[in-house]
């Protein structure tokens, strides 16, 4: 099965204390370290594993400037075959439209069987999946936490959906699927393994080279714009509690008893 | 100016669900001005009943009766919706697992804007809706310019606006089968098959009227123990966060949040819970929420009633000791 | 003396001369042998290199310690003493049983040097030797078959009892025991029946009471006697020879060589593979223990060697906390897998994968590298560079658990487990409590002092343990030290990050923090941390000296540069718990201890488990972002050790000792009746003026 994984290098999130630059047109990213969205990380082993399942390859792709080449490496440490570096000055600003585009001249040029993308990052919202499934016409499936190759032609995956549970779903390739957290139990790399990739040529490509007209992409075709950020007003917020524990957990009970918190 | 708003129903089993009546809100908020007209796609009675239960919240209500959508698959849906959507325009879905799975699909079929997950709208203008996002989980908020013009996907976070409760709407209800389903049912190359029920375990959290809900920062697993120490004295059932449940440390049916249980408790007391949408989004019926947690900044503080600053390993047992005395 | 008995050498087995059977027989015993161990030593040469051909004095030294004289036996004093008693049976017999094989054939063999009265001397020794080795296989096999410690049980999922397998070994010896002196007995008794000279026996010995039931036994019977008893010995000594490789008992054949080529560098960890350089590291195709040939032939040798006593699993902490891990079973299942893929008859099936099949992952995550095992293993067997190596191989094939790859990764790009900014690593200097005058230099390219504190990840991030930083740095500020910190410029020793298997992304962070300790120019580096301090002295090269805080604070109480007040609460019963990374891999036992009796009027107890057995606290470093499958948690184990103990206050001296102590003291429900307290904390504490 031929594999396409759309991978998006994003700011490390969990210890990172994001803040709004003073003119508030970015975040600070002086201190921030990147990696790759970890929603992209589990689509990418769950492509090797389906590729050492069943054979076929893994292609890896990021649109990016010359940063993004890092993370394309650390996933092809992870066992993916192939990359594609997209970086072009015309892809920058595009909207989510935009990036789908672009990515839809990636598969137009390969012979994909299963295009995956993760279900969403902390930068995003989740919408270029869908999107690049609709301008290919192909089947989507959003929120993937399981794939079950049935024959080269379809595959069963389950959806997570609210209450814990899972929609189960027969799906023709090809198609795209946006990957949840949890399907898997992604590979580590260390050092060595990226070493042990580093000689490999990822090749870059850009507009011309995948014949995407200008007018489509970038700033001027995006009707989603990003103004600026800024740190949400606080609300009143909670009645903070303040004092020695032992007061605290006083008035604490007392609150409780008086909304039923006991029996 | 849009003249008219739509906004997709969500339903289930013949009941609406909370976002239906806050999408009207939101679509007032894009512009006050224009109709707003909800989009109820489902089969047969409980079809039936949905869209009179929306009639009296909109003025308009569309319906698409198919055998088709008894379960109903965003590929077929979004299909049968592009017949039916006059061209441009601007449809509110609200942003969860149906939404994410219909809506960026939907805006490239209809060559609509795509703007997603949005928790507040401050002005149209010129065909530009400015809108406010979330990012980084919430660390951040972002204004964003979404040119409305040639129509608009827009999906709108559960919890953001206000449920519209006035219920005097005496809409009508216009059948749109017809339309919808003229050339046929689309979707055929993804076949839903069954709903896997999340294992259940020894306890209903959506039952519980007292709930103490633990998060990351319990540090360790073998600390749950102090969690069920105080619910315990406090007659309460346990329940926790997504990150506890990924750890394996609590079973799936304890999580609450919108990938998890939706729960209705009195009382919810968040023990290391930093407070993302996608918890907060589990908890309905507005209970009393007290937040323990040792970040000051934490975001369930924004929230929650009552807060307290403190490290829960610490702060929990004390609680559970003081509770146990005044019995 | 004229034998009155026909000797074995001249006696006929039908029509055909003895002698020549008893020429076949050692022939038929030694040559099945020899093959036998060329079989077993093919694992060994297909094995990786190990570098042990070096300090041949030392070797020499530790094998008299270690083999000769048994020194680590009697830390259990029953098994030891009875095993100590059976190896100088086994010294002392083996000359009498092989000369007695050579005399099937050439009779009247007397070992050069054993004739006259040296031979007399040696011949009342081996009759004593022989009873009290018999006796022993008796008590021994007793205690086996009804009072079976508990350590030599093999749970479930390990397989079968050994214990028929030690029956059987003890009835070889019992039976050479007897047989031998059967034979002399049966000539003694023989020799008094006819009134001529004989050997004496010694009273009281096996041979001398079998000698007087056999005084009125018919000379014809006595014939019978002395030559069926050398018959069984001889065929009894070469099949127990040609056994003794076929299971625990091999260890009687290995030990020797497993203790001259022990590992010498405690608290090291082997290189990636003997005889490539860092370097060449890059150009290696495989990392780690991956098959069982990627073992080195001393890890074989190992395997080989293991008695199967169970010391290092009743030693265990991680057994002890229901952990899926059992040291023991580490070397019976490598003999397992090593016998069953190189048998001694048949073709060798190498290169299948070891994990998952052979050893479990979480099993091999278990280990907290403590050192128990090897502290109390008889025959010097190593454990941590096996389990370093195979997390090593785990780790190349990106078989790592996910709670641990994300701390890894924040060590890849912060230099920290935690993910947290570079520039906050120092924050810790600026908090509550600490005095506004004490200012701790950063050293820069401006700032120098003499002494480096080196205060790792935990101490500079986590917020309990920045107070023993705090504490160290009074310390260090009332022992008049001219000292200073790395700051941003500090990254995590890596000590874990190596024993986790992560060579590369430790051998990144020493380069940094080598470059950073060189480029400040200090003459010595002072840690509070025992991870960070083996990693500095056993990881690391060409650094400046390097010493724990707690040399620093014994030297400065000795030369009266620091004054201790008496202690707060006289009533309070303190006791030292010993991190391993201090004692066991850098045997610093008694100056923490030294340090903790200088304050005036403090009372200190030692729990039942201290010094080289001391009970590791659960395990530092990526240790605490480990989930393991376990019953209980080691440090709640402990904190129940120092109860036991009359403990009030624990003291320790590493910051993982305290982050688990300290946590097991809340789940244990003891907050409030018990206290955990560092070294500097306490010493800080008491620091007067």
């Amino acid at each position: 099965m031929e594999i396409l994984v759309c991978v998006k290098r994003v700011p490390d999130s969990s210890e990172n204390e994001i803040e709004v630059n003073p003119s508030g047109t970015d975040i600070e990213r002086d201190d921030l370290v990147y990696s790759v969205n970890e929603w992209d990380n589990y689509a990418v082993e769950e492509a090797i594993q389906i590729r050492d399942k069943v054979g076929g390859s893994v292609t890896v792709v990021s649109i990016g400037d010359e940063d993004a080449e890092e993370v394309i490496r650390r996933e092809m440490a992870m066992g993916a075959d192939n990359g594609i570096h997209l970086s072009d000055e015309s892809f920058e600003g595009s909207d989510g439209r935009g990036f789908a585009t672009i990515l839809k001249a990636v598969v137009d040029q390969g012979n994909y069987d299963l295009i995956l993308t993760g279900a969403q990052a902390d930068d995003g919202a989740g919408q270029v999946g869908g999107m690049l499934a609709a301008l290919l016409d192909y089947p989507y499936a959003s929120l993937v936490n399981l794939i079950d190759v049935l024959d080269g032609k379809r595959i069963k995956v389950g959806r997570e959906i609210a209450g814990g549970h899972q929609e189960m779903n027969e799906i023709d390739l090809p198609c795209v699927l946006s990957i949840q957290t949890g399907i898997n139990e992604p590979r580590y790399v260390g050092i060595r393994g990226i070493r042990k990739v580093a000689s490999i040529d990822i090749p870059i490509k850009g507009a011309g080279d995948l014949g995407v007209g200008t007018e489509t992409i970038g700033a001027a075709a995006a009707k989603v714009k990003r103004q600026d950020y800024f740190v949400p007003e606080l609300g009143e917020g909670a009645e903070m509690l303040e004092g020695s524990t032992d007061e605290i957990v006083e008035k604490l009970i007392e609150l409780l008893k008086a909304k039923g918190g006991f029996k | 100016m849009p003249e008219q708003i739509f906004a997709y129903i969500l339903h289930k089993n013949g009941n609406v669900d909370d976002t239906a009546a806050e999408l009207i809100h939101a679509a007032n908020a894009i512009s006050p001005e224009a109709s707003v007209v909800a989009v109820v796609a489902g089969s047969g009675d409980e079809l039936q009943a949905v869209c009179d239960e929306m009639a009296k919240t909109y003025a308009e209500v569309w319906k698409i009766d198919s055998d088709a959508l008894v379960y109903i698959n965003a590929e077929v849906l979004r299909g049968l919706l592009v017949r039916v959507l006059p061209k441009n325009p601007v449809v509110l879905v609200p942003h969860e697992h149906f939404g994410m799975d219909l809506s960026p699909g939907l805006s490239v079929k209809l060559d609509a804007a795509y703007l997603p997950d949005v928790v507040a709208f401050e002005g149209l203008e010129g065909g530009l809706l400015k809108a406010v996002r979330e990012e980084y989980s919430g660390m951040v908020s972002t204004h964003v310019t979404c040119d409305i013009r040639e129509g608009a996907v827009i999906t709108i976070r559960p919890g953001a606006f206000q449920p519209d409760e006035s219920r005097d709407a005496g809409g009508q209800v216009l059948d749109k089968t017809d339309e919808a389903v003229d050339g046929g049912i689309p979707g055929g190359n993804r076949r839903y098959l069954e709903i896997v029920e999340a294992e259940t375990g020894d306890v209903d959290i959506t039952k519980s009227d007292v709930l103490v809900s633990v998060g990351r920062g319990i540090e360790d697993e073998d600390n749950l123990e102090i969690v069920f120490d105080l619910a315990k004295s406090m007659g309460a059932d346990v329940s926790c966060s997504r990150p506890i449940v990924d750890a394996k440390w609590l079973e799936k049916a304890r999580q609450v949040g919108t990938s998890g249980q939706t729960v209705k408790p009195k009382v919810y007391l968040a023990c290391g819970i930093s407070g993302s949408f996608q918890h907060m989004g589990g908890i309905k019926g507005a209970p009393f929420i007290v937040a323990i947690n040792k970040n000051a900044k934490a975001p369930i503080f924004q929230v929650a009633d009552v807060g307290v600053v403190a490290d829960i390993v610490e702060f929990l047992p004390d609680l559970a000791d003081a509770i146990g005395d005044t019995k | 003396m004229d034998p009155v008995l026909t000797s074995p050498a001249h006696s006929f087995f039908l029509f055909i001369p003895a002698a020549l059977i008893y020429l076949l027989i050692p022939l038929l015993g030694i040559g099945t042998f020899t093959f036998i161990i060329a079989r077993r030593s093919a694992p060994l040469i297909r094995s990786k290199p190990d570098f042990r051909w070096n300090r041949f004095f030392e070797r020499g030294v530790y094998t008299i310690k270690y083999w000769l004289m048994q020194y680590k036996q009697p830390r259990y004093r029953l098994a030891g003493v009875l095993h100590i008693l059976l190896f100088a049976g086994f010294l002392i017999l083996g000359i009498r049983s092989i000369s007695l094989v050579i005399l099937g054939f050439y009779d009247g063999f007397v070992f050069p040097g054993l004739d006259g009265w040296i031979g007399h001397v040696y011949s009342v020794l081996k009759d004593y030797m022989a009873t009290i080795v018999f006796v022993v296989v008796v008590v021994a096999a007793i205690r086996r078959l009804f009072f079976m410690p508990a350590r030599y049980r093999v749970p479930e999922k390990y397989g079968k009892d050994h214990t028929a397998e030690a029956i059987l070994v003890l009835g070889f010896i019992a039976i050479l025991m007897a047989s031998e002196s059967l034979f002399e007995a049966s000539q003694a008794a023989a020799q008094a029946q006819a009134g001529a000279a004989a050997e004496f026996i010694a009273p009281l010995s096996l041979p001398w009471f079998f000698k007087i039931a056999l005084l009125w036994t018919p000379l014809e019977s006595l014939q019978s006697i002395h030559l069926v008893s050398y018959f069984i010995h001889d065929v009894t000594f070469f099949l127990f020879l040609c056994f003794l490789p076929m299971g625990k008992h091999f260890h009687v054949v290995t030990s020797l060589f497993n203790v001259f080529f022990m590992k010498l560098n405690k608290g090291s960890v082997k290189p990636v593979q003997w005889g490539v350089s860092d370097e060449q590291l890059d150009d290696l195709e495989s990392f780690g223990v991956k098959n069982f040939e990627d073992f080195t032939w001393k890890h074989i040798l190992d395997f080989y060697s293991c008695a199967d006593c169970g010391r290092c699993s009743d030693n265990c902490p991680a057994n002890a906390a229901g952990r899926p891990l059992s040291p023991r079973f580490i070397s019976i299942k490598g003999r397992d897998y090593c016998f069953k893929h190189y048998p001694l008859r048949g073709d060798f099936v190498s290169h299948e994968p070891l994990m998952e099949g052979t050893y479990e992952d979480d099993e091999i995550w278990s280990c907290t590298t403590c050192g128990a095992c090897e502290e109390e293993c008889p025959l010097m067997i190593e454990y941590i560079d096996k389990i370093v190596d195979l997390r090593r191989g785990m780790v190349d094939e990106g078989n790592v658990p996910q709670s641990l790859q994300k701390p890894l990764r924040a060590l890849e790009k912060r230099g920290n487990p935690y993910g947290k900014m570079e520039k906050k690593r120092a924050d810790w200097i600026k908090g509550d409590g600490f005095p506004e005058d004490l200012q701790v230099t950063i050293l820069g390219k401006k700032e120098t002092a003499d002494t480096l504190y080196f205060v790792d990840s935990v101490t500079s991030y986590d917020d309990r343990i920045q107070e023993i930083g705090r504490a160290t740095a009074r310390v260090l500020f009332a022992a008049g030290e001219d000292f200073g910190i790395l700051g941003r410029q500090e990254k995590d020793s890596g000590h874990e990050v190596r024993r986790f298997g992560e060579e590369m992304l430790f051998q990144a962070l020493r380069d940094e923090n080598t470059d950073a300790i060189r480029n400040s120019g200090v003459r010595r580096i002072v840690t509070a941390d025992p991870h960070a301090f083996n990693a500095l002295i056993k990881d690391y090269e060409d650094l400046p000296r390097v010493e724990h805080i707690s040399q620093v604070m014994a030297r400065a109480i000795a030369r009266g540069k620091l004054n201790l007040k008496a202690v707060e609460n006289p009533e309070l019963i303190y006791t030292y718990h010993d991190p391993c990374y201090l004692g066991r891999h850098n045997n610093l036992y008694d100056t923490p201890r030294d340090v903790i009796d200088a304050i005036p009027g403090l009372r200190r107890v030692e729990m039942d488990r201290c010094r080289d057995r001391s009970f590791c606290c659960g395990g530092g470093g990526l240790m605490l972002f480990y989930e393991p499958v376990e019953e209980t948690r080691m440090g709640k184990l402990r904190v129940e050790m120092a109860k036991a103990a009359g403990a009030d206050v624990i003291v320790t001296a590493c910051p993982f000792c305290m982050v688990n102590i300290e946590d097991a003291i809340k789940t244990s429900g003891l907050e409030g009746q018990m206290v955990a307290m560092d070294l500097s904390e306490l010493i800080a504490a008491h620091l007067n003026g």
